[in-house]
């Protein structure tokens, strides 16, 4: 049995390790995550089932109603960038489940003990939840394209489109993450994150114009990132799709608040493994 | 390979050691060690859960380039004392010094000098053993054009290079382990912190683990704390042990010092069952669930 590697080791206190960099331990997390889904992809085909039962049926039948005054697009045509962000978030509240599973698995404590900056571990999720809210946007656009929704194609709007899908995946699953290191058991965490997604998906511009909403809901709605995240795929995706607040705002609003999770999510991971 | 250390490894690691095998005190703990030979030190460590102290004003020292073996009945505070020493728990009272860093104000180059094999398998098993070497050797900060080598030298070392690109989920316990030991040591650690490493190991596996281990501190002076339940293990393997209960050290010192506290005949499950008191209400269902998952996973 060779050792070669183990013969070079320095003794004791022997140098550092090159300092790790942020960016390469939150990019090694993401691309193992990409490689689990690459290997099983069968929950990425089961969670495109909401979302084609979201626009087949209830936006075919409301299309048909006409009952929600959506301005010059179509009904379909003004619920798709929501039915997206509707899987967006619920593909990225996952997070805060497998977190707690991977650390009933001691992975987390693996991660935890690594130099890595915890909030390139925190980055690193959120940039794994990306790549699930990217397959899922695939999707959407494919069946909204059958639907004979008008998507823009120009190379502007679809990396548009990329980013924010990217940056709505990191606001949710680092939500997700804190509750969950709030939490700490999948007991508790079933029972607020049902509590939270249906309120989150309901006080949001997704299925259903702020203009129609009663004051106090429309309160709410605008303190809620899936809204701008709604607005700001709505402007990028459809073709004639107006956003009411500011492509800007809807990226500030994003950018912000996933920033802001991700510090919130790293001080408190820690203490997910007391 | 060889299962077992040659009686004369053992007598070159400890006979420039006093030997300490008396019940120990809180405080009169410390053997004379001058500190630089000293890879891990506690000074009145303690945590407490609440009411519960899982950690009672321990005092340890891990001469560098040993292997120690903490040994106790189940929730004696032997996985607490792991937590503090890796910088996952912060200690309630006291200091702990590994590799000559304070793991509450140095956690994070203290995390850098450090490989740690959890209690649970933990490795992933919907990865290939090469990348779970490859996340490992990412998050260590291995410069992109080394960690090919690195991976390629602890696969070959762990003798897992031909398991490489195999699915995790489909390897054995004994190979689990090993992959761990070698994500755990891609770094070139001076510490390596192993909780239970060969529970719910066959007995060949259990020895290629001990071999592995015993590798690591051969060649490169790696000192190795670990814990088991196993006598024989650490017997076998340990240069010194640590016995804990309540969360204090209620004896330590080289095995053949501490069976010689006994008497002449004696093994160290005598010791164990002198000093571990495992009469008490030790193990909490909580330790067990820990244990028998572990086992179920092997299985
Ligand atoms: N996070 C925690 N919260 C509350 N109590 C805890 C926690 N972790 C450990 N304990 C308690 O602290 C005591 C020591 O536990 P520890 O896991 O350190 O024991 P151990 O020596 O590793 O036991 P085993 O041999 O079963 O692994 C136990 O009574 C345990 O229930
Ligand atoms: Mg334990």
């Amino acid at each position: 049995m060779t050792s070669a590697a183990l013969a070079e080791r320095p003794n004791g206190l022997g140098k550092l390790t090159a300092p790790v960099t942020f960016a390469g331990a939150a990019w090694a997390i993401a691309d193992a995550e990409a490689r689990k889904l690459a290997r099983d992809p069968t929950e990425l085909i089961s969670r495109a089932v909401q979302p084609a039962l979201w626009l087949l049926v209830f936006g075919e039948v409301f299309t048909r109603l006409h009952a929600i005054p959506t301005g010059s697009l179509s009904y379909i045509a003004f619920m798709t960038p929501g039915v997206l962000a509707q899987s967006v978030l619920f593909s990225s509240i996952f997070y805060g489940i497998a977190i707690i599973w991977e650390r009933d698995l001691g992975i987390v404590h693996k991660l935890l003990v690594s130099p890595a900056p915890r909030a390139a571990l925190v980055t690193g999720k959120a940039l794994a939840a990306s790549i699930r809210g990217l397959v899922q946007g695939l999707i959407v656009a494919l069946l909204a394209v059958m639907l004979g929704v008008p998507l823009r194609l120009d190379p502007r709007a679809l990396l548009g489109t990329v980013v924010v899908v990217v940056l709505g995946s990191a606001v949710f699953s680092t939500f997700s993450l804190t509750i969950a290191c709030l939490v700490k058991t999948r007991e508790r965490f079933m029972g607020i994150g049902q509590v939270l997604t249906m309120p989150l998906f309901f006080a949001s511009n997704a299925i259903y114009p702020i203009a129609v909403m009663p004051p106090w809901l429309r309160a709410i709605a605008w303190m809620n990132p899936l809204t701008y995240l709604v607005d700001a795929l709505r402007t990028l995706m459809i073709a004639g799709g107006q956003s009411s607040t500011g492509l800007p705002i809807d990226f500030a609003v994003l950018i912000g608040t996933s920033v802001l999770l991700v510090i919130v999510a790293a001080r408190l991971l820690p203490g997910i493994v007391r | 390979m060889t299962a077992r250390a040659s009686p004369a490894d053992h007598q070159l690691a400890t006979s420039d050691n006093r030997i300490e095998a008396s019940s120990a005190a809180p405080g009169t703990g410390a053997s004379a060690v001058p500190p630089m030979e000293v890879a891990i030190r506690t000074s009145g460590l303690t945590r407490r859960f609440g009411d519960l102290v899982a950690v009672d004003r321990l005092d340890l020292r891990v001469r560098a380039g040993s292997i120690y073996g903490l040994l106790g009945p189940n929730g004696a505070g032997k996985s607490t004392t792991i937590k503090i020493l890796i910088t996952l728990l912060p200690p309630s009272e006291g200091t702990a010094e590994v590799a000559g860093l304070d793991v509450v104000r140095e956690a994070r180059a203290v995390r850098h000098h450090i490989g740690y094999v959890s209690q649970l398998l933990s490795a992933d098993g919907g990865l290939t053993g090469y990348e779970n070497l490859m996340l490992s050797a990412c998050l260590y900060g291995i410069p992109r054009r080394e960690r090919r080598a690195r991976i390629d030298e602890a696969l070959a070392t762990m003798e897992l290079s031909d398991a490489a690109h195999r699915v995790v989920s489909t390897y054995s316990g004994g190979m689990v382990r090993r992959l761990e030991i070698a994500q755990a040591t891609i770094h070139h650690p001076a510490v390596l912190i192993l909780d239970e490493p060969t529970i719910g190991l066959d007995p060949i596996a259990r020895r290629a683990v001990w071999e592995q281990m015993r590798q690591a501190r051969r060649a490169g002076k790696t000192t190795i704390l670990l814990t088991t339940h196993d006598m024989e293990e650490a017997d076998a393997l340990c240069d010194e042990v640590g016995l804990i209960t309540h969360g204090r050290l209620a004896a330590h010192g080289t095995p053949a010092a501490l069976k010689q506290t006994i008497g002449p005949t004696a093994s160290l499950d005598d010791v164990f069952t002198r000093y571990g008191d495992p009469r008490d209400e030790g193990g909490s269902y909580r330790d067990i669930r820990g244990t028998r998952r572990t086992a179920e996973r092997l299985g």
